[in-house]
């Protein structure tokens, strides 16, 4: 629904975060992860390039890990949206964020967001995933705190619980 | 020290961190998370000529941009410079003055010439590219070699050969002579890149004016709290009781954020003038270009060794390219300085002598960086080793053997007392665990075919509590060192712990709550960190140089101690008893003869009956205390031990292996410790191969994003074997020592050595980092046409 073509015309966007519904006035030229963050104020999903190369900003998209820096938020319309705030039910962390925590898999926490929901996407789709395709994943991210092994052993910890439930 | 900790309590152990939680349901908040009504967006208009008199500034139609509020020229604001000084005589150190905002002149691309504030961040921008600026261009100064040539174009008029920091030390006697008659002299040039820090959270503010407060509130990204507000309040002119400064979580800072930029005090003066929140978020583009940068230095140092591989002497020349401005509070001569002071490092140096300079360059000014320094004298000190070992004959190992300091406490000919250290069994430790790995048969199996796979070691000791004695001694105009803390306890008989130190990463808000948690016998639930906030906090000087264990953490237990004794002296009162027939435990006071008061129940008494106190004892459950390093500081150590593989087609540099054997003397945290050694690993690793800030001859800079600029990933950074050793530090509260800064000191060395081992056969010596493709592919070809 947008007015012509200039800076100030606004669209009324519909997007669907986490499951709910959320109606957006935003100028065409806004990206995903700022609407994400700023006008929807989950601000779980962080920013540190905008440019498509580090991953602080993944979100899913569909499921599939998408950088929200590199999307407008109209070409998310009719997308179900994925933010790391969905990520934990209540208090309890969810096993992947636990597994984080367990490895030590964060230090400042700022890229973490990114790399958990790049983990959740991947993990859903490649539950048998191995190490080495882990590690593979892990490195479309940047991490400056944790020299990423923590990381690898985070996500492949949680790998290997989810394929061998722990028998209670 | 006081005495070792009881076995089975929580430090030594790695429990779980407490920021974990919010961090991992996106519920942590970093300064560009805050939004406050009305609040406006700021970025710069900066500067697009590396040198230049500014002959106009136009903002004219900025201002006409639909959404722009605002937009300012240093004259507008009129704030006073930001000036960093040493207190030496003008031959040795010249200050120079950084304008918030350039005034008549630029001395860097990037630097900011102008404010621009909007109602949105999108505005902002649009506003900026509206802005008109004149430049007179002048002969940019690009490299440290053109900063020094006759005649060079000068960078800042009063300093008249580009010099900043020109200091001689430690000329020992008779070293000439030393060095004339030794049996084998070596000599290394090294030059190391301009690298980036790179906190992933780039730096940025919110500013605000709390009219109930009276005060202009900074929430911002700094591991220097008290310093910024320092600094704010004298470029605004306001008392220094009328700023207060809040650090939320920070993504990061690595060094670059433990100096005061220039931006945050820009928005401040908008908020300030404008009565409205202002907020400037850096983007990469900015961060990767016009933020503060680090590394480039240049070594030509000599050693001479006897015969047998004992090193008589060392004889330096630093120089380091600090690019435009000195920066708050260190000073360009934080880096010579350092490395002047510290380069013996590791190994019993009889005779020593240095010159240390920095030079001024048109070029993002430079903060320090994780390791300072010592990552390039470490490199050039363990080159001459890997040198004068293979002039000789010896093993790499065996000369390093040799040479390490055994016996402490050690006092050096760079004056400075070592505490004692596992120089010797790090080295043996390290060595035996990459042998038993058997990387020395793969490396003989990879040569027979045709491969190119070498070992590398870096032996070095990191000066980490630096106490006000040990930065007096470097004649900083601003003395870092002491830490304050204070420990309250409530009604509840919970506990809040002040710390000067500020986490970006580092966990303090656990390691803190273990030590205090131990003191007290008090639940690790019971006890909450307060950081970074300049109203909580009587005083701090941040988080650098490792010092936040060492330094905030000693001065943690001394307040806990206090506030133990209180509660004992409490409970031995209200049963009548002797204060030594009282101790602490479990949360609670127990007397001898098995009475208990619980917390709660002694807090009860403080608080809400203080009637019932005896008259020497105050109401209430608080108590501060400070800590200093009074002598020369304490020193963490390890070895590490690197196998590279080297590829002859592509001329990459692949890393089969990497062990440490570090000793941060009492690890309060293991699994924390080790997280900051594989981050400094990484760090070092990427300065090593990969990252580089690099400029054209005009000064343009030409790695201004993640596509230029190679930060290294998961498949570039290997998994690294630990392994803790355990001095216990004499001069800390706790028994520790640092451990923030090792991984990034130590990699560099090992991993240049390893390459050139591998490159061994070629005959060809690599000294420089990084180390790129090109370089190891120019220097295999050489072997393979020769």
């Amino acid at each position: 629904m947008t007015e012509s073509g200039n800076a100030t015309d606004v669209l009324l966007l519909t997007l669907d975060v986490n499951g709910e519904q959320h109606e957006v006035i935003t100028e065409p030229r806004r990206t995903l992860v700022d609407v994400l963050r700023h006008d929807l104020r989950l601000t779980g999903t962080h920013v540190g390039c905008e440019h498509g190369i580090c991953g602080a900003c993944t979100v899913l998209v569909d499921d599939r890990p998408t950088r929200a820096c590199l999307m407008f938020a109209a070409q998310a319309e009719g997308a179900r949206i994925r933010t790391v705030e969905s990520l934990s039910d209540g208090p309890e962390l969810s096993d992947l964020q636990r597994s984080f925590s367990e490895h030590h898999g964060l230090q400042c926490g700022f890229c973490t967001p990114g790399f958990l929901m790049l983990a959740e996407g991947f993990l859903a789709e490649r539950p048998e995933a191995t190490k080495d395709e882990i590690r593979e994943v892990v490195a479309s991210n940047l991490c400056r705190c944790t020299g990423y092994q923590t990381i690898v052993e985070a996500i492949d910890g949680c790998a290997v619980a989810r394929r061998c439930p722990k028998e209670f | 020290m006081k005495q070792p900790l009881v076995e089975g309590q929580l430090v030594g152990r790695s429990v779980s961190r407490r920021e974990d939680p919010r961090l991992l349901t996106g519920r942590g908040r970093f300064v560009d998370d805050i939004a406050l009504p009305g609040m406006l967006h700021a970025q710069f208009v900066r500067s697009t000529v590396a040198h230049g008199e500014i002959t106009s500034v136009d903002l004219t139609a900025v201002r006409e941009v639909p959404g722009v509020v605002a937009a300012f020229t240093a004259d507008d604001l009129e704030l006073a410079d930001i000036t960093a000084e040493l207190g030496r005589p003008l031959s040795e150190f010249v200050p120079t003055a950084m304008p918030v905002l350039a005034r008549d002149r630029v001395r860097y691309v990037g630097e900011p010439v102008a404010i621009v504030v909007a109602r949105d961040a999108y505005a902002v921008e649009d506003g900026l590219e509206a802005a008109k600026v004149g430049y007179a261009t002048l002969p940019p100064v690009t490299s440290e070699q053109t900063a020094l040539a006759p005649g060079a174009p000068l960078v800042h008029e009063e300093a008249t050969r580009n010099t900043l920091v020109d200091v001689s030390l430690f000329a020992t006697d008779g070293i000439d002579e030393i060095f004339d008659a030794a049996a084998c002299v070596v000599h290394v040039e090294s030059r190391t890149g301009r690298q980036n820090a790179l906190p992933l959270e780039t730096r940025g503010v919110v500013a605000h004016w709390d009219d109930r407060e009276e005060q202009l509130v900074l929430q911002t990204c700094t591991q220097v709290p008290h310093q910024v507000r320092t600094v704010a309040s004298r470029c605004l002119r306001l008392d220094e009781r009328a700023v207060r400064v809040v650090v939320p979580d920070m993504g990061g800072g690595f060094g670059q954020k433990c100096v005061v930029g220039r931006e945050e005090i820009a928005a401040a003066a908008v908020a300030l003038r404008l009565r409205r929140p202002v907020k400037w978020i850096e983007d990469r583009k900015d961060a990767l270009s016009a933020s503060f940068l680090a590394r480039e230095q240049h070594y030509e140092v000599r050693a001479a060794f006897d015969a047998d591989g004992r090193i008589l002497g060392l004889d330096a020349d630093v120089v380091c390219d600090m690019g435009a401005y000195s920066c708050y509070p260190f000073t360009a001569g934080i880096e010579p300085l350092m490395a002047s002071a510290e380069m013996p490092g590791v190994y019993r140096v009889p005779a020593y002598r240095v010159r240390g300079r920095a030079v001024t360059t048109n070029k993002a000014p430079t903060a320090p960086y994780r390791g300072v320094s010592r990552p390039q004298y470490v490199m050039v000190v363990e080159r001459l080793f890997e040198r004068a070992a293979r002039e000789l004959g010896l093993d790499a190992v065996e000369i390093r053997r040799r040479n390490v300091i055994t016996e402490f406490p050690y006092t050096g000919v760079n004056n400075i007392t070592y505490d004692p250290g596992s120089y010797l069994e790090s080295l043996n430790l390290c060595e035996r665990l990459v042998k038993d790995e058997g990387w020395y048969e793969k490396r003989s199996a990879a040569a027979a075919e045709g491969r190119h796979i070498g070992i590398g070691y870096s032996c070095f000791s990191e000066r980490t509590g630096y106490g006000s004695a040990a930065f007096a001694q470097r004649k900083m105009r601003v003395v870092p060192g002491f830490d304050i803390s204070e420990v309250r306890m409530d009604t509840s008989g919970a506990v809040t712990v002040t710390t000067g130190t500020m986490s970006h990463g580092q966990s303090h808000e656990t390691t803190m709550a273990q030590i205090v948690s131990d003191e007290l016998g008090l639940d690790i639930g019971k006890v909450r960190l307060h950081q970074g906030d300049t109203e909580r906090i009587t005083y701090g000087w941040g988080t650098f140089a490792s010092r936040s264990i060492t330094v905030g953490g000693s001065a943690v237990r001394l307040a806990a101690a206090k506030l133990g004794e209180k509660l004992c002296r409490i409970a031995a009162a209200r049963w009548d008893a002797a204060r030594d027939d009282v101790e602490l435990a479990g949360g609670g006071a127990h007397h001898r003869d098995g009475r208990v008061l619980t917390y709660e129940e002694l807090a009860d008494v403080a608080y809400l009956q203080a009637h019932l106190l005896p008259k020497d004892i105050e109401p209430g459950l608080s108590a501060t205390a400070t800590f200093d390093v009074f002598n020369d500081g304490t020193f963490s150590n390890a070895t590490h031990g690197v196998v590279v593989e080297l590829h002859e087609n592509t001329g990459q540099v692949e890393i089969l292996r990497y062990v440490c054997v570090e000793d941060c003397g009492v690890a309060i945290n293991p699994q924390v410790v080790e997280g900051q050694c594989r981050g400094g690993i990484a760090q070092g690793i990427a300065g090593a191969l990969f990252e580089q800030v690099t400029y054209d001859d005009q000064g343009e800079p030409s790695a201004t994003s993640f596509m230029d600029y190679k930060v290294p990933t998961a498949h570039e950074i290997p998994d690294v074997l630990i392994h803790h050793l355990e001095t216990p530090c004499a001069f800390t509260e706790t028994g520790a020592k640092g451990a923030g800064e090792g991984g990034t000191i130590g990699a560099p060395a090992a991993v240049l050595n390893a390459v050139n081992d591998a490159l061994r056969p070629t005959g060809v010596e690599l000294d420089h980092t990084p180390i790129t493709p090109e370089t190891v592919h120019r220097a295999l070809n050489l072997e393979l046409s020769s």
